[in-house]
C-alpha cells in the first residue's frame, strides 16, 4: 500500500489491489514495449492510462489478460497472479479491445451467447445476462443483425456489452472511443461512468485527454513504457503545469523569439500550434510577455511529462 | 454496492481446470452457429469432392482393372476414399479457418481475453473439423453400397476411424497455419505434403504397387493406416494387424494435436 500512499492523496483502504504490476519488463525483440512499469489500480475506480501512441499501453493490457507474457516482473489481477493463474483472474475480467475483433459472422445475439457460455454464466441464467448486455449495448432492436452489418458505434457498444455479459469485477477498455464521432463518444462515456457508479473496476488506456479528464479518477501517464506521474487530474495539472498558462500567439519568427527569451528564463514552454505557451505564469510576476491567460490543462501537464504534443 | 471493493479470491461456482469442457463447448458454440450458415457450402465440396473421386476412379478404372485383391473395383475405391473424405474436410479447415480467425478476423485475441486457454482454443476447433470428418467420410461409402457393396457390421465404426483421423490432419492443418507467413505458403504444403499423402495411401491402387523405397514410404502415411482399418472393418473383417493401424492414426492424432498447440501459443501468445 505504500505505493498508494505516495502517488494517491485518497484515503488509502487497506484492501487487495485491483491490479497490481511491479517492475514489470515486457520486450519484443529490440523494442522493449514496457519498460519498469509499476502501477496499482484500487479497486472500484476509474483508472485511466494516459499515454501517446506506442508508450505501451496496449502491451500493459495484454499483460494484463496474459496474451502477453512478461519478461520480468510481477502482476496480479483481482489477488490472482500472473501468468499462472491468469485464467481464473479473466473469469472476473471483461475486455474491451483497441481492434474490432467481433465475429463478422454471427449476429450481436449469438455474439453475447457465446461470451456467456466463455465466462460460464450458468445456462439458467444465459438468457437473462444476454438482455442485460443487449440492454448496456443498447443493441435489443439489432439483436439479429450480423455484426458486419451494425455501424461503427454499435460495433463498438456491442464490444463493450461483450465485455460485460458476465458481470465483471474489472474491466478494461483499450483506447474505448478512439475512431468515433463525438456524438459516440459521449454515449460511450456515459456508459463507462455508470460502470463506476456499479461499483466495477475500470482500466482504460487512452490518447485523447479529454476522456482521461472528465472519466478518470485516477490517471497514470505514461511514455517509453513506464509511468512518469500518477495521480488526480486536477493534482497532476497543478503540479505539473501549473495553474495558468499565458500563450502567446504570433508569426514564427516572433514565437521563436519568445521560445528563446522563455528558456534563458528558465520558464517551462510548449509549442502549442500557432502558439507558444509559457507553464505556471502565475509564477512569472508579471514579467512574461503579453498573451491570453488560461487555466493550465491536463494538456500542459502531459506534454511537459511526455515531451510530446498531442494531436 | 461494495462487491468490487472486497476482491474475492475464492470463486466457488466456477472451477478453473486445463481443458475446461465449459471452455471447449463456449468455442465450439461459435463454430456451430457459423456452421448452420455455411453446412450447405460445407457438406457440398465435402461429399461430392470424394464422390467425385470415387466414381471417376471406379468408373474410369474399373473398365480396365475389374478387382483388386479379389474385391471389386468400386467397392476397393469406395472404401479407399473414406480416407480422402476425412483428409480433405479436416486439414484445410484447420489451415484456412485459423488462420484467418487468427490473422485477419482476430477472433482468437477475442477469444483469449476470455477464460480460455490456447490449449482449449485448439482442441475446440480441432474437435469440431474431426466430428464433421467423421460424419462426411461416411458420404463415399453410401456411393458405394448404390453401386453394390455389401458392407460389414463394421461400417458401423467408420466414423469413428474418420473421426480420429480427422482429429490427426485437422491438427495437422492448425500446425501448418501456426507457421505459415502468409495464405499462400499453404500451397506449398498442399503440393508437397497433401497431394502426396492422399495419392500414395492405397486409396486408388495397392502401395505394394509401388516402387520398395516409396511402399516403405506410404507406410508412415497415416493415411494408409486409415484405409487399411476401413477396408478391414468393411469388407475384409478386423485382424491383429488393425490394432497397428489404429495405434498409428492415433500416434499421429495426437502429436498432431500437442504441435499445434505448441506453435499456436507462440502465435497467439506475447
Amino acid at each position: 500500500m505504500a505505493r498508494a500512499a505516495r502517488t494517491s492523496s485518497f484515503i488509502v483502504i487497506s484492501v487487495t489491489p485491483a491490479i497490481s504490476l511491479r517492475g514489470v519488463v515486457k520486450r519484443f525483440g529490440d523494442i522493449t514495449a514496457v519498460n519498469g512499469l509499476d502501477l496499482e489500480v484500487e479497486p472500484g475506480i476509474c483508472f485511466g492510462l494516459l499515454g501517446p501512441n506506442g508508450a505501451g499501453k496496449s502491451t500493459t493490457m495484454r499483460l494484463l489478460t496474459a496474451q502477453a507474457i512478461a519478461d520480468e516482473g510481477e502482476i496480479s489481477v483481482l489477488g490472482f497472479t500472473l501468468p499462472g493463474e491468469s485464467k481464473a483472474a479473466r473469469m472476473e475480467m471483461g475486455v474491451c479491445p483497441q481492434l474490432d475483433n467481433l465475429d463478422v459472422e454471427l449476429t450481436t445475439r449469438q455474439t453475447l451467447n457465446v461470451f456467456a457460455r466463455l465466462y460460464r454464466v450458468p445456462r439458467a441464467e444465459r438468457e437473462a445476462a444476454i438482455d442485460r448486455a443487449l440492454t448496456i449495448a443498447k443493441l435489443h432492436d439489432r439483436a439479429d443483425t450480423k455484426t458486419s452489418e451494425l455501424s461503427g458505434g454499435m460495433r463498438r457498444r456491442l464490444l463493450i456489452g461483450r465485455a460485460l455479459v458476465h458481470q465483471p469485477q474489472l474491466v478494461l477498455l483499450d483506447e474505448p472511443t478512439v475512431g468515433l464521432d463525438p456524438q459516440v463518444r459521449q454515449e460511450l462515456w456515459t456508459l463507462i461512468d455508470g460502470l463506476r457508479s456499479d461499483g466495477v473496476t475500470v482500466l482504460m488506456s487512452t490518447h485523447y485527454i479529454e476522456e482521461a479528464e472528465r472519466l478518470a479518477d485516477t490517471v497514470a501517464v505514461m511514455a517509453e513504457g513506464k509511468i512518469v506521474a500518477q495521480g488526480h487530474p486536477t493534482e497532476l495539472v497543478r503540479e505539473h503545469a501549473g495553474e495558468e498558462v499565458i500563450e502567446v500567439y504570433g508569426p514564427p519568427l516572433r514565437l521563436t523569439e519568445v521560445t528563446e527569451h522563455a528558456q534563458s528564463r528558465g520558464w517551462i514552454t510548449r509549442r502549442s500550434g500557432p502558439a507558444v505557451a509559457i507553464l505556471r505564469a502565475e509564477t512569472l510576476d508579471g514579467q512574461a510577455p503579453d498573451g491570453e491567460r488560461r487555466a493550465a490543462t491536463l494538456e500542459d501537464a502531459f506534454v511537459v511529462l511526455t515531451g510530446q504534443e498531442i494531436n | 454496492m461494495n462487491v468490487a471493493a472486497e476482491t474475492r479470491r475464492e470463486l466457488p461456482n466456477k472451477k478453473v481446470r486445463r481443458l475446461d469442457p465449459a471452455a471447449i463447448v463456449g468455442v465450439m458454440s461459435r463454430d456451430i452457429n457459423l456452421f448452420r450458415k455455411f453446412w450447405k457450402a460445407t457438406t457440398f465440396s465435402s461429399i461430392v469432392e470424394p464422390t467425385i473421386y470415387l466414381l471417376a476412379f471406379g468408373f474410369g478404372f474399373g473398365g480396365l482393372v475389374a478387382s483388386v485383391n479379389g474385391v471389386d473395383y468400386i467397392e476397393y475405391v469406395g472404401t479407399g476414399v473414406v480416407a480422402s473424405a476425412a483428409l480433405f474436410s479436416s486439414v484445410f479447415a484447420g489451415m484456412f479457418n485459423t488462420f484467418i480467425r487468427r490473422e485477419f478476423q482476430r477472433t482468437y485475441d477475442a477469444l483469449l481475453a476470455a477464460p480460455v486457454s490456447v490449449e482449449e482454443l485448439v482442441t475446440a476447433e480441432v474437435l469440431w473439423i474431426s466430428c464433421r470428418a467423421g460424419i462426411y467420410c461416411m458420404a463415399p461409402l453410401f456411393v458405394a453400397i448404390a453401386f453394390g457393396l455389401d458392407p460389414l457390421w463394421g461400417i458401423m465404426l467408420v466414423p469413428f476411424v474418420g473421426f480420429i483421423t480427422g482429429w490427426g490432419f485437422a491438427s495437422f492443418g492448425v500446425l501448418i497455419s501456426a507457421m505459415a507467413k502468409s495464405i499462400d505458403n499453404f500451397n506449398y504444403v498442399t503440393s508437397a505434403i497433401i497431394t502426396p499423402l492422399f495419392l500414395l495411401a492405397g486409396t486408388f491402387f495397392p502401395i505394394n504397387e509401388l516402387p520398395p523405397a516409396i511402399e516403405w514410404l506410404a507406410q508412415f502415411n497415416p493415411l494408409y493406416h486409415c484405409v487399411q482399418l476401413v477396408r478391414d472393418l468393411v469388407i475384409f473383417g478386423l485382424g491383429w494387424i488393425d490394432l497397428v493401424h489404429l495405434a498409428a492414426l492415433l500416434l499421429f492424432a495426437v502429436v498432431m494435436w500437442r504441435l499445434a498447440i505448441w506453435r499456436q501459443t507462440k502465435q497467439l501468445i506475447d
